[in-house]
């Protein structure tokens, strides 16, 4: 009976720590799938609306939800100017250069973050109504995973409405399989582009703010965890939302269940099932649209 | 505003080196500083250097008709090749008389032999694992060695009424050390290991642990993991599954409740035991004192940690010996000199081990509280004169 | 098969290798940091080998480089520490490995292939944290003792015997690998960098030339791993790390990807100009580095070798 109950707890867990795996990758999945742009400065865009938060709920006390929307709205307006300024020029470069280029970023914004706050870790303070546990039928459920889970099944309903059922989403999918065509029928690429630029980086700040509580928050956020925001979209497959979804499900349930019943070997799990999955589905778990 | 001062910051390095050259090499003691000062541990070289500067603050920059000069370099991390390398340039290039910093343990482990062959003595201001001493007869070391601090805290559990520990520690060198440590004085005090995890270093999740922890239901744990956020992360997993509420305590090394990030890890904190061997909240003239040149030095934004002590206590250490050598920076003399030195630092009274050349310092049992408006370590019971049972 | 490339230096080719021997009598007090811009160089070059004439993306190339370290520091530490042989065996080692995981890698796509290989380095990063017994684990492997280069030439403070010994190594490596791309076997290589699809119809196994080139790619750097680890007396875990890899890509890039002088160039500049930025400021260099990756991306695409081949051909023409 314990370990059936234990068994659920792990399940639990897996699935939390995957959605927060989501949160954090799904803007990469938008950026790099949608406008087939290698985006690794999408930490940095994840960062800024990390600090975005901290610096709404210390400095200016505003409470963590509205905070949570101040980072996304930060997040989306810095990644628009960035859009029009540089990276639209990068849009047909090669992925090589795409990726240099985004190196950079994010070397700059290391810096730039360490300078205006330090090296350390940034505090944040979770509302009463998200901390401890919830008992629930024998198990004990983290209020605060609750919590990402459900923001995950937010987050996925409205991008999969808004690509799928809107006009702007026929628009993008439009632009993304033919841009010539798309042009031919009056459709706004640029702006498109742009808004779904925005739209990515807005989802990372979103991403970055939630984790601050799991991950922590420091200048060196772009670089340690660039390795899974791109391992979710790499075994997802990029360019939808089912994939990134259940590839994170997937790395996170196999994270938490290998770190409780093997941990002799639980730093190797995320990366072996990474590798096996890839093997088994090189293109992604759903493929990108042709 | 902001923006002239950011100019400023960015170029000030290199107003340090041209200055650096300017001055005449004759009546001039350099340091040649290996620390972290960007990247992952970007915050070790900063507050080791914080230290340092505190320490020249409060007694200028002049010793036995010397001046002191320090040239800071920075390996980005753990990166042996580049701190090696840059501790060769700094020693036939810069024409350093010490070296200085040495945050973590592999880059001072690759830089011993250069010690060694250009016979430059070498003064260990963070880097804590035990063997570092050993490899160079020209290191001297004033931070603190792993096992050092890690005892006490098992003699202090097994004293004070637990008697069934379940140890978790971070899967690399350091961690499997403390647990060695802990274990073996815990058991020889008659207490018992009833599990132990060793969790993996790139780790943002610590809830399957914690869970693991729970479900064995231990008296307490005992806890060793780097400085920084996986400290943070297990303290949140620790207050979410509710351990505390459950009757297991957590007894820890300082490390998980450095200075630094004491603030940042917020109230679930609050109660956890460690042992350490510095905490801002000592309370002694030598601290105080401490305190307010590194908040001159150094702005107010970072509290000082048991880095920037081990900086300021490294510089203390080559002041003294510089004043008996009567500014001879020979090797030789220099580490002479320090042998059975005696200081009274911000963390207490500590001696340089004349047979080992290690740091002999009184480690104190502390518990976090909420004092003077912030959380800190308040020390309750202490282990005087401890070596490092590791040599 | 007429028009194979000759094998003849040009001139240009003949002035870039003076310019390392120019180096060491010129700038004796910057030797060690020469010698480890000729190791990646040569680390650079193996990359270039599977990037620039297979197409692989590999975001886990370390992984090569940081088995070739730990053969030959583990070598040196219980009393092989022979240089050359060292050498040999670390590429040996690294090669196998290549050999076993270019399987893994050569289906697959760009994004997928790029995680495969970073996996692959993090697992062995991690391998080598869990057998610390073995390795030295994160505190890093010390103790290892070079003998001398036969029996002569000791590794010393002033760097001399690491630099000429790396150059040594990168000049014959480099020769090698440069025959080999100009053989009919890299011709096909070049073939598949232009249209995988088409290759298979004029009778070329495009797997297999994937897999030779992988595990040559692999054993270069494994020599470039070993000839730090010989030159360093020390093998630290980073020698595995991502950013190792990371680094590696932007040197190759930087430098051009396809000429073989790309790797070596990129690898000169980037260390060059991070020992440069770290020393006017340790703390915010890595700002300036980035802003420098923005502005090449921005302005120099194509990276030095292509901004070079770009002038080259302008001057040629007008002077034609």
């Amino acid at each position: 009976m314990t370990t059936i109950v234990s068994f659920i707890g792990v399940l639990f867990d897996g699935v939390a720590y995957g959605s927060l795996l989501f949160l954090i990758s799904i803007g990469l999945s938008v950026t790099m799938g949608l406008m087939n742009f290698i985006n690794l400065a999408h930490g940095a865009f994840a960062m800024l609306g990390g600090y975005a938060a901290v610096v709404a709920m210390s400095r200016l006390g505003i409470p963590f939800l509205p905070a949570l929307a101040i980072a996304f709205a930060v997040s989306g307006a810095v990644g628009a100017l960035l859009e029009r300024v540089l990276y639209r020029r990068l849009y047909r470069a090669a992925h090589l250069d795409q990726v240099l280029f985004t190196i950079g970023l994010t070397l700059m914004s290391i810096a730039t973050a360490t300078y205006f706050f330090g090296p350390a870790q940034q505090p944040v303070r979770l509302p009463g109504f998200l901390t401890g546990q919830l008992h629930v039928l024998g198990v004990d459920l983290g209020t605060y995973r609750l919590f990402l889970i459900a923001m995950v099944v937010l987050a996925t309903l409205a991008l999969t409405f808004l690509v799928e059922r809107t006009r702007f989403g026929a628009q993008v999918r439009a632009s993304v399989d033919n841009q010539q065509a798309s042009v031919g029928l009056g459709i706004n690429v640029e702006r498109v582009f742009s808004v779904t630029f925005a739209l990515g980086s807005a989802l990372a700040g979103l991403g970055g703010a939630l984790g601050i509580d799991v991950l922590g928050l420091d200048p060196t956020f772009p670089l340690k965890y660039m390795v899974y925001f791109l391992l979710v979209v790499a075994v997802g497959g990029a360019g939808t939302i089912r994939g990134p979804l259940i590839a994170a499900l997937i790395l996170g349930v196999f994270d938490v269940a290998g770190k409780y019943y093997v941990p002799q070997i639980g730093s190797f799990v995320i990366y072996a099932v990474m590798v096996i999955m890839l093997l088994l589905f090189p293109a992604g778990l759903v493929g990108r649209r042709a | 505003m902001r923006f002239g001062n950011l100019g400023k910051k960015l170029f000030c390095g290199a107003a340090t080196l041209a200055l650096a050259s300017a001055v005449s090499a004759q009546n001039v003691v350099k340091l040649g500083m290996v620390g972290e000062f960007s990247g992952p541990f970007a915050q070790y070289g900063q507050q080791i250097l914080g230290g340092m500067k505190a320490y020249m603050k409060l007694h200028g920059d002049t010793v036995a008709g010397k001046k002191i000069e320090i040239v800071q370099k920075d390996t980005g991390g753990p990166a042996p090749d580049v701190a090696k390398r840059l501790a060769q340039e700094l020693v036939t290039r810069d024409n350093v008389d010490i070296l200085v910093g040495f945050g973590l343990t592999p880059n001072a482990l690759a830089v011993a032999p250069v010690a060694t062959e250009a016979k430059k003595a070498m003064v260990i201001m963070n880097a804590a694992t035990s063997i570092i001493t050993t490899r160079s007869p020209y290191i001297v070391r004033v931070s603190m060695t792993l096992p050092q601090i890690t005892q006490p805290m098992a003699v202090w559990a097994a004293k004070n009424g637990i008697k069934k520990v379940y140890t978790v520690v971070a899967d690399y060198g350091p961690g499997l050390d403390s647990e060695k440590a802990f274990s073996e004085a815990f058991k020889a005090a008659g207490g018992e290991i009833v599990g132990s995890i060793h969790t993996p270093l790139q780790n943002p999740d610590f809830a399957p642990f914690v869970q693991r922890v729970k479900d064995a239901k231990p008296e307490a744990v005992f806890l060793f993991l780097p400085a920084g956020e996986q400290g943070i992360a297990f303290m949140k997993g620790y207050a979410e599954r509710g351990l505390a509420q459950a009757g297991i305590k957590l007894i820890a090394t300082g490390d998980i409740t450095d200075d630094g990030v004491l603030e940042a890890m917020g109230e679930p904190t609050l109660g956890l035991i460690t042992s350490f061997h510095y905490s801002a909240a000592h309370n002694s003239p030598e601290n105080a004192a401490f305190k307010k040149a590194y908040a001159e030095v150094n702005g107010d934004k970072l509290r000082p940690n048991f880095m920037a002590a081990g900086g300021y206590d490294g510089m203390a250490a080559i002041y003294e010996a510089l004043k008996k050598t009567n500014g001879s920076t020979d090797g030789d003399k220099l580490v002479a000199a320090m042998k059975g030195m005696k200081l009274v630092s911000p963390r207490g009274p500590i001696m340089i081990d004349p047979e080992t050349r290690d740091v002999v310092q009184t480690v104190y049992i502390r518990k976090v509280e909420k004092t003077g408006g912030g959380l800190y370590n308040v020390e309750f019971d202490k282990f005087p004169d401890q070596k490092d049972p590791g040599k | 098969m007429s028009a194979l490339p000759t094998l003849k230096w040009n001139k240009f080719e003949i002035a870039f290798w003076l310019i390392p021997i120019a180096a060491f009598f010129l700038f004796p007090r910057y030797l060690t940091l020469g010698s480890q811009i000729l190791i990646a160089g040569l680390f650079a070059l193996s990359l270039d080998l599977i990037l620039g004439y297979a197409r692989i993306i590999s975001l886990g190339h370390a992984a090569f480089f940081g088995l070739g370290a730990y053969t030959a520091g583990l070598l040196a530490k219980h009393g092989f520490g022979e240089p050359l042989s060292g050498l040999f065996a670390a590429a040996a080692v690294a090669a196998l490995a290549g050999w076993i995981t270019s399987f893994l890698i050569v289906r697959g796509q760009d994004l997928t292939r790029l995680m495969v290989t970073l996996g692959i380095g993090l697992m062995l990063f991690e391998t080598a944290n869990q057998a610390s017994s073995i390795t030295g684990g994160v505190d890093g492997l010390s103790g290892v003792e070079m003998k001398k280069i036969f029996g002569v030439f000791g590794f010393g403070l002033d760097g001399k015997a690491a630099y000429l010994y790396s150059l040594a190594v990168l000049f014959v490596v480099f020769n090698a690998t440069r025959a080999l791309v100009r053989s009919p076997f890299g011709l096909s290589l070049r073939g598949i960098r232009e249209g995988e699809r088409r290759m298979p119809a004029i009778g070329a196994s495009v797997r297999r030339k994937l897999v030779a080139v992988y595990t040559i790619g692999a054993g270069i750097a494994g020599i470039a791993g070993a000839l730090l680890a010989q030159t360093t007396q020390f093998v630290g875990i980073d020698v595995f790390g991502f950013q190792r890899s990371a680094e590696l890509m932007i040197m190759l890039v930087l430098g051009g990807t396809g000429y073989l002088y790309g790797g070596l160039l990129g690898a000169a500049v980037f260390m060059i100009l991070q020992d440069y930025l770290a020393n006017l400021n340790p703390v915010y260099w890595q700002f300036w580095l980035g802003l420098l990756l923005v502005l090449i991306v921005l302005f120099a695409r194509g990276g030095l070798m292509g901004g070079l081949a770009v002038l080259h051909d302008r001057v040629w023409r007008t002077s034609r």
